[in-house]
């Protein structure tokens, strides 16, 4: 085949809806930057002393970076992901080591008058490296050590950016459990970090309210009910509704109610204490059942509840001793527990004033009151999508959100359509990428997430997110179109 | 299409999962910016910083346009602790001539959160205040030297003369009733509390504007919004010009130095008010800045009662003076012509009563009678209407239409002034007379009405207001205090003539015996050469000595001061109502006092009445 012939070929094959989506959302990237640096003086936009003249630049290398990728044989990627991995494993370490502390960050590598955040670029590398391993000819969701392998390349940069202080960029790398989820990753750890979250959430809320016994703490109890139903429906769910289930599945519950009016009526007792009790009672009845039976589900059941038990128990203790104080207040301040106005819910507080401010239809760009007098903290970068809520209002920051829905549901199309696991993996783990920045970022700015500083995609000021995006974007963008090329 | 396996259909969850967060993240932008103000509000509330612009009051002028009530600048230094740094300390104490001391403990005050709850340091905090442009330009000159202090400046009011606090009033911070009442007030905003600041509040106070500033989240002003296009300019108040003349304002109040009473003079012709003094009375400069709160609670506490404004509050027997007001009635009524003769020896005596009268020829016709303050004559006067059953059919009847004519006179409800806290004094009806007596009462019952004691009571100003309808023959324009304000019109209420019931020419009548009084009369000392004046003594009855009265006007043609002096306890209506009245009607008519007329002065005003020790 002609070098250049298969060149063209791929410029034509590329996906212009993405290209399109990405060009828009850049561009009005930069008009929020603009906007939130402008304090009623004109900006040089085209000076580099500037942020808004420097995100320019990194626009431009950004558009650099996507041609090249899009000219780069898709080989190269495939074959060279795991050196490229280890690079940045190396890179990561010696970042570690040689970056200084910026506001408690350990992440940045200065270059002369441009510093560049690693931990930006190692979701790539981790993805290319994932797609990689999950193609290779040996390698099932079944097999537990290939599962356990993926886990590891995952947790690596992972571990390596939380010892950088970036808890938020290392959190993202989460997001890799959805493409694996994809390709056949058990549910059950997918149900597993819904329930973490869930248990977490709910003992914390309610950690420090009382029930009507003045005894157990609302918190606890709900989970283990929680846990105890749960166990009931998966028995159902796996053997369906037979003579030992339902031994198992009406005294559980039969017990638990009756333990709850029993305290809510006449005694008062630890009702949390009863429940874990009788939490272990049925699972070393279903372990029991399972030995002797041999059913593998009593076992995976039994063991989900234990773990469950387990988790509840060490929330308190890593609630109050592995987190560090602000970030239990930010936590706090998240589920509506403290409302702490003048202190660490401030930057919350006044990007929803921010945002809530805006109304319909905005008060026009440049008129933001709330970003202009520098209320909103962060306002170019992690808190950027303040100035589209308060300066375009609703239409603008419901447009913003429609963007990154589209561009996520195109991107899973496309990698839906790929021939290769490594092109689905992949497009799955940039589609599961942005998605994870999008949900925590303006789920942070809206209130509804902890504060977890970590920018929106194309739209925070910063060249290595860009980037770091951009390069993940338009290497998939480059494997699909190869993809549509070999399809013919 | 891709590569496809058991696991497909995940991608539909996937996909779910993404709408899902989509959903609520616009359901939440939803709730917050379509369903809610609440958050343009804190947003406003952030950005504007409303800079209120507190307009000058409006200044007070007597008619002759002395300067009577006045703004002063004052300044203060205050200071943003936030802002402050690098000061010479030496030099900022040098330049406001405090010492280093001072300074340290000042400083030391401000940071303290127990003594100043409000502290902040990113707010406008009170350094020293009322400082005089004199201690302060120094100062303002090195302010750039200071970054964080700035000066302040504010205004007091300045009175240029000791006297007429009734009339002037005084102003005060709003209370939290005043806010409640009135939106237009904030707290430290100040409001008219007495006199003329209050009856005329709205018109001084002008308008307040406002500036908005844009404030940045450190609280640093970033200019303003929208360059000004939506502030409010402030309005200055309006400048008030008083009817009353300070000149006879002073020589009132020294002639009440000492005593009880009041005096108020009225030009007749337009209802204006020249004068009105109430004694004991005070200086209206105690009543300003810091030191008002401590002054108030003391006066109010004087058992004199130095706050209330007698002239339009005292409530008193007109005695004798009110003779006049039955001589119109019964001429008007027919009861009487001027060549009627009642006898008087010593008084009048029917059914067993007396009350009496002295020494004086009889019987006498009206005039005379009125010269000599003839009780019997009024006596019967009033016993012949009230029984002249022929002509009302009824005691009570003839009550009613006596009272309408008293009320037409402006006796028995408030004349209207426009100051605060005007009493309506008391002219009695027949219901009132039926409650009181059951029915079963005749004009001797209430013989007493008729030489202006018994129920009937009336203020100061009341009796002036009848000097002034004598004088001007049958009509009174409501006396005001307020001739001229700034710009606008005054309320037509003081311009429109108010007539009584009472003819023309039973006033002439009336008048004529007025002038007997002072030609040869009760009222003898009230003459001034080359003035035609008349006047009506009164020595009213009470518990204690009897009150001095008088009331009168000149000159007699074209009358242009009506005056009317109330001594309490002070004996014979001649013994210090002529004399005071006397002194009053020259000063304003010639412009000053003769050399012996001012000896009179110096010696009323050290004269000294006993009231003893007792409450009153």
């Amino acid at each position: 085949m002609d070098y250049t012939k298969d060149k063209v070929n791929v410029f034509r094959q590329v996906d212009w809806i993405t290209v399109l989506l990405y060009l828009v959302m850049v561009s009005l990237g930069w008009l929020c930057i603009y906007g939130a640096s402008y304090d009623f003086t004109e900006i040089d936009i085209w000076g580099f002393d500037t942020r808004v003249g420097k995100q320019l630049v990194w626009m431009g290398c950004a558009f650099m970076l996507a041609l090249v990728s899009l000219s780069l044989d898709k080989g190269l990627f495939f074959n060279l992901s795991a050196i490229m991995y280890v690079g940045m494993i190396v890179l990561l370490i010696v970042t570690r080591f040689v970056a200084n502390d910026i506001k408690g960050s350990y992440s940045w590598i200065t270059l002369g008058s441009v510093s560049v955040q690693p931990a930006e670029f190692a979701k790539f590398f981790t993805a290319l490296t994932i797609a990689r391993y999950a193609d290779s000819y040996e390698f099932s969701m079944q097999n537990h050590k290939k599962v356990l392998m993926a886990f590891l390349m995952i947790l690596l940069p992972m571990g390596l950016i939380v010892l950088q202080h970036e808890t938020g960029s290392a959190l993202v790398f989460l997001a890799f459990l959805i493409p694996l989820y994809r390709e056949g990753l058990p549910g059950v750890f997918l149900l597993a970090g819904v329930c973490a979250i869930a248990y977490f959430i709910i003992s914390v809320r309610f950690g420090e309210t009382v029930m009507a016994d003045g005894v157990t703490i609302v918190g606890q109890y709900a989970v283990l009910m929680l846990i105890i139903l749960l166990m009931c429906l998966q028995l159902i769910h796996c053997r369906g509704f037979r003579q030992e289930e339902k031994w198992v599945v009406s005294l559980g519950a039969g017990v638990s109610v009756s333990l709850t009016l029993l305290s809510l009526y006449s005694m008062s007792f630890d009702l949390a204490l009863a429940l874990s009790i009788v939490c272990v009672c049925l699972i070393i009845a279903l372990l029991a059942m399972g030995i002797r039976q041999g059913i593998s589900s009593y076992m995976r059941i039994a063991f989900f509840a234990l773990g469950s038990l387990m988790f509840l128990h060490s929330v308190d203790y890593v609630f109050n001793r592995v987190l560090e104080p602000y970030q239990q207040v930010r936590i706090k301040v998240a589920l509506g527990m403290e409302s702490d106005v003048a202190g660490a819910g401030y930057n919350v507080n006044q990007s929803i004033i921010a945002i809530g401010s805006g109304g319909l239809w905005g008060k026009g760009f440049l008129n933001g009151t709330q970003t202009k007098l520098k209320y909103v903290p962060e306002q170019d970068t992690d808190f950027i999508f303040c100035t589209m809520g308060e300066e375009q209002g609703f239409l603008g920051s419901a447009m913003v959100i429609v963007l990154f829905v589209v561009l996520i549901l195109r991107l899973l199309v496309l990698a839906e359509r790929q021939h290769t696991r490594f092109g689905r993996v992949y497009g799955y783990s940039v589609a599961s990428i942005l998605f994870s920045h999008v949900l925590i970022n303006i789920g942070m700015v809206l209130g509804l997430v902890p504060v977890i500083g970590i920018p929106l995609p194309f739209f925070s000021y910063g060249g290595s997110s860009l980037w770091g995006f951009t390069l993940l974007l338009f290497v998939f963008l480059r494997i699909d179109a190869q993809n549509q090329l070999d399809k013919r | 299409m891709g590569i496809r396996g058991e696991f497909d259909n995940r991608q539909y969850l996937i996909g779910g999962i993404v709408l899902l967060v989509a959903i609520v993240f616009l359901s939440r932008l939803l709730s917050l910016q379509i369903f809610s103000d609440k958050y343009k509000d804190d947003a406003n509330s952030n950005a504007f910083l409303n800079k209120v612009q507190i307009p000058n009051r409006g200044l007070i002028y007597d008619r002759n346009n002395n300067l009577l009530v006045f703004n002063q600048w004052v300044y203060d230094v205050t200071l943003i602790m936030r802002e402050i740094h690098d000061i010479d300390t030496l030099d900022f104490c040098r330049s406001l001539h405090i010492t280093r001391e001072f300074f340290d403990n000042r400083m030391a005050a401000i940071k303290n959160r127990k003594t100043n709850p409000s502290y902040s340091p990113y707010t406008i905090q009170l350094f020293m205040t009322h400082l005089s442009i004199e201690d302060c330009g120094a100062f303002r000159e090195r302010l750039f030297k200071f970054p964080g202090f700035s000066v302040q400046r504010r205004t007091v009011r300045k009175y240029s003369y000791d006297v007429g606090a009734h009339v002037l009033g005084d102003i005060a911070e709003v209370s939290r009733n005043d806010i409640e009442s009135d939106s237009y007030y904030t707290m430290g905003d100040f409001i008219g509390k007495q006199g003329i600041e209050r009856s005329y509040e709205k018109v001084l106070r002008g308008e307040k504007g406002a500036e908005i500033l844009l404030r940045d989240s450190r609280g640093y002003i970033q200019g303003r919004y929208k360059n000004g296009e939506m502030d409010v300019p402030s309005r200055p108040g309006k400048d008030l010009v008083l009817s009353i003349d300070v000149e006879l304002q002073q020589l009132a109040e020294r002639l009440l130095k000492g005593k009880i009473g009041s005096i108020v003079a009225i030009e007749p012709a337009t209802g204006e008010v020249l004068c009105m003094a109430s004694a004991p009375t005070f200086d209206p400069a105690i009543m300003v800045g810091k030191q008002r709160g401590y002054n108030q609670i003391k006066l109010s506490h004087d058992s004199w009662k130095p706050l209330l404004n007698r002239a339009i509050m005292g409530q008193f027997p007109p005695g004798s003076t009110f003779k006049t007001t039955q001589a119109l009635t019964f001429l008007q009524e027919g009861v009487i012509t001027p060549d009627t003769h009642y006898s008087c020896y010593g008084g009048f005596d029917f059914g067993g009563l007396h009350v009496g009268c002295h020494n004086h020829p009889s019987p006498l016709p009206l005039e005379a009678a009125i010269a000599t303050s003839c009780n019997g004559y009024f006596c019967w006067g009033l016993y012949h209407m009230m029984n002249s059953k022929s002509k009302y059919g009824s005691v009570q009847k003839a009550m009613s239409i006596w009272r309408d004519y008293m009320v037409s006179m402006g006796f028995g409800y408030k004349l209207g002034i426009d100051l605060p806290g005007e009493k309506r004094g008391m002219i009695p009806n027949e219901k009132f007379y039926d409650k009181y007596y059951g029915k079963y009462w005749n004009g001797l019952t209430i013989i007493s009405i008729a030489i202006g004691q018994g129920e009937v009571t009336a203020t100061p100003l009341q009796i002036a207001n009848l000097g002034a309808t004598i004088a001007n023959k049958g009509y009174f324009i409501t006396p005001h205090v307020v001739r001229k304000i700034q710009d606008t019109p005054i309320d037509s209420t003081y311009t429109t003539r108010r007539y009584t019931m009472v003819d023309k020419e039973h006033y002439e009548t009336v008048i004529r015996g007025m002038r007997d009084a002072v030609l040869g009369g009760t009222c003898r000392n009230a003459n001034i050469p080359g003035i035609e004046v008349c006047g009506k003594t009164g020595t009213a009855q009470n518990r204690g000595k009897d009150h001095s009265v008088f009331m009168g006007f000149a000159p007699m043609d074209n009358p242009r001061i009506a005056v009317a002096v109330y001594v309490e306890n002070g004996g014979w209506g001649a013994t210090f109502g002529v004399p005071m009245g006397r002194l009053i009607m020259e000063k304003y008519l010639t412009g000053h006092l003769s050399a012996e007329s001012e000896e009179q002065v110096i010696d009323i005003q050290n004269e000294k009445i006993d009231y003893g020790l007792h409450k009153r």
